[in-house]
């Protein structure tokens, strides 16, 4: 089975991480644009980082034959940089219509400030003029109030839900989601977001439909075998396959797929000018060299299967 | 980025005849449709008429999206008049949003010849991977000037093999325009990030000792890892190849792989050193190859694309 990873920050992560995400079955990634832990303090190293999220990176995942797309925009925690904000949200509409992005993101509100909420509806506009979707990162703290402050600012913001997707969903978050029209996507990272287990049980009460899996794996204990796992479990547990491919695949293909950035062709039938620069996965230039990925040398597996 | 008088009067000059402009504009028009090439003429216009760089942005992202990411498939009818242009420039793997990205910026040549340069580089700064290798591919198109330089350096420490191939391959500006320290880089570099040397022109004629020094102590390094030495690199130490070297290339004569040793011998036909020719008399039938001229670098190659693509 074909799966994406439509939330891993791969900046943060290894080459294993790569090679045991290609041989668990990931063909694509979104790397949203984030909060790298240490501030940023210039407009300068945001630069930068877009530039590295649109770029090295992408160049990176095509080593191992895995599709990078990512997402731009001022993360919720540096909002609260006025003069960091406002410097970002200047350069942020050109870097918004580089190949390979697919949404305004992750946006949204962390304490729910007053910067937060102005830096959040400025960024909604600025995704509406540029008719691209947006990924919204929803609060650990104060969550189910923030999700639907969330909610209530895109509608105020005359957003189509069907172009939003909101992220780090729990079970108290769902059902309003959903009710509301939004894609809901579910973080399954170890302790503090959704196990993959609990998961199982949301897809067995809720069905497939605009639910999709991220691993949302960064810098933290985090596990870029969220979705190739949470997969396995959940046909073990009887979520019939076309559901589980709903949410591990096709969905966030729909969904970000909107951006006419993110094609099934990109990692099924490339094209030429592809295989030779960026992905040399499936090249038919790769000139009986070996696969980059071979199972054995994988040392990380997905047959470990539970994420508490 | 400053620049001497006289490179901007070569700028002005180049405004009266936009040969690459207008013969990148030829390609594309037989290329894409009406409604395409009329989007891209209007945007090329607004560029122009512009004061801030708005457009050329917006221009440069939406190419991928309004015309074509499909190669251009040059006849061998264009990819003449492509060397014509410049000698020693073979786009035979431009694809249809490099040609019209290229063009933008040689249209930038005529309509803000001052800020040339400055704006090339902080295009550069921003790009992204596709934009990186359409704008590094177009460099011998555009006005000839040394105020690129530290950009190209830039682009040439690139780890991404497709942007340094963008600058290395199928190009003459690094052979026209780079010292022997960057010209010597530069080789060393494509052996690092498993880049291919025939593709870079001027291979023969900027070889010099001491890019043949640097390969040989390379190949030693990598074979006392016990790593495979690539036959490319005996082809810019032959003409330079004596003591020691000779005995570097002799250890490539002796090996399993049939390419290797024709390199090898190949390169030593080019040596000066005496002790080459014995060598090569001990191989009679890859001698007499070499000696009718049917053993080239170029046949190396070519016997080498069609093994794989067999």
């Amino acid at each position: 089975m074909m799966f994406i990873d439509p939330h891993a920050h791969m900046i943060s992560r290894t080459t294993d991480d790569y090679e045991a995400m290609a041989a668990s079955g990931v063909v694509a990634v979104i790397e949203p644009a984030f909060w790298v832990g240490q501030p940023r303090t210039h407009v300068g190293t945001y630069i930068d980082y877009l530039s590295a999220i649109i770029g090295f990176e992408r160049f990176r995942a095509g080593q191992f034959g895995i599709r990078h797309y990512c997402t731009v925009g001022l993360n919720s925690k540096e909002a609260n940089n006025a003069s960091l904000a406002e410097a970002v949200m200047e350069i942020l509409p050109r870097f918004a219509l580089k190949e390979g992005v697919v949404a305004i993101g992750e946006i949204g509100y962390d304490e729910q400030t007053e910067l937060e909420d102005k830096y959040f509806r400025l960024q909604l506009e600025l995704a509406k003029e540029l008719e691209l979707p947006v990924m919204i990162h929803t609060p650990h703290r104060d969550k189910k109030r923030g999700t639907s402050r969330s909610m209530d600012v895109c509608e105020e913001h005359g957003m189509d839900p069907g172009k939003i997707i909101v992220d780090h969903n729990n079970e108290e978050t769902v059902r309003e989601v959903l009710d509301r029209g939004y894609w809901a996507a579910f973080s399954i990272y170890p302790s503090t977001k959704m196990g993959n287990a609990r998961m199982v049980e949301i897809l067995a009460g809720y069905g497939a439909e605009r639910i999709m899996v991220d691993s949302a794996c960064d810098w933290g204990i985090s596990e870029p075998l969220g979705v190739a796992k949470t997969a396995k479990l959940a046909l073990e547990r009887g979520i019939p396959k076309d559901q589980v491919e709903m949410v591990c695949y096709k969905n966030a293909l729909a969904a970000y797929g909107q951006s006419g950035q993110m094609h099934e062709d990109d990692w099924l039938n490339p094209t030429a000018i592809d295989q030779r620069t960026m992905y040399e996965g499936n090249s038919i230039l790769r000139g009986g060299r070996e696969p980059v990925v071979q199972e054995s040398a994988v040392k990380k597996n997905a047959n470990n299967l539970i994420i508490e | 980025m400053a620049q001497t008088k006289t490179e901007a009067a070569g700028l002005m000059s180049n405004k009266m005849h936009n040969k690459p402009l207008q013969l990148l504009n030829d390609w594309l028009s037989v290329r894409l449709s009406k409604e395409q090439l009329s989007w891209f003429d209007t945007q090329l216009d607004k560029i122009s008429r512009s004061n801030s760089d708005r457009e050329l942005h917006i221009t440069l992202g939406m190419i991928p999206r309004k015309l074509d990411r499909a190669d251009l498939y040059l006849t061998t009818r264009e990819l003449t008049a492509a060397d014509c242009l410049a000698t020693g420039w073979h786009p035979q793997n431009w694809s249809i949003d490099i040609a019209a990205r290229v063009a933008v910026i040689c249209h930038l040549a005529d309509h803000r010849p001052d800020r040339f340069n400055e704006t090339l580089i902080d295009l550069c700064r921003n790009a992204d991977l596709a934009e990186s290798i359409a704008l590094y591919s177009g460099l011998p198109l555009y006005p000839q000037n040394s105020g690129l330089d530290e950009l190209i350096g830039e682009g040439l420490r690139t780890n991404i093999r497709s942007v340094f191939e963008a600058i290395a391959h199928h190009s003459p500006y690094p052979a026209n325009h780079f010292d022997d320290n960057r010209w010597n880089h530069m080789v060393l570099k494509a052996l690092f990030i498993d880049s291919r040397l025939a593709p870079i022109y001027g291979l023969d004629k900027r070889a010099n000792p001491e890019l043949a020094r640097i390969l040989c102590d390379y190949a030693n390094e990598r074979r006392a890892a016990g790593r495979p030495v690539t036959h490319e690199l005996w082809r810019c130490v032959g003409p330079f190849a004596k003591g020691d070297m000779i005995d570097d290339l002799a250890l490539a004569v002796n090996s399993d792989n049939h390419t290797e040793k024709q390199a090898a011998l190949l390169a030593l036909s080019a040596a000066p050193d005496s002790r080459a020719q014995t060598i090569i008399t001990e191989h009679s039938v890859i001698a007499n190859q070499i000696a009718s001229g049917t053993l080239t670098w170029d046949a190396i190659q070519q016997q080498e694309n069609t093994g794989k693509a067999a």
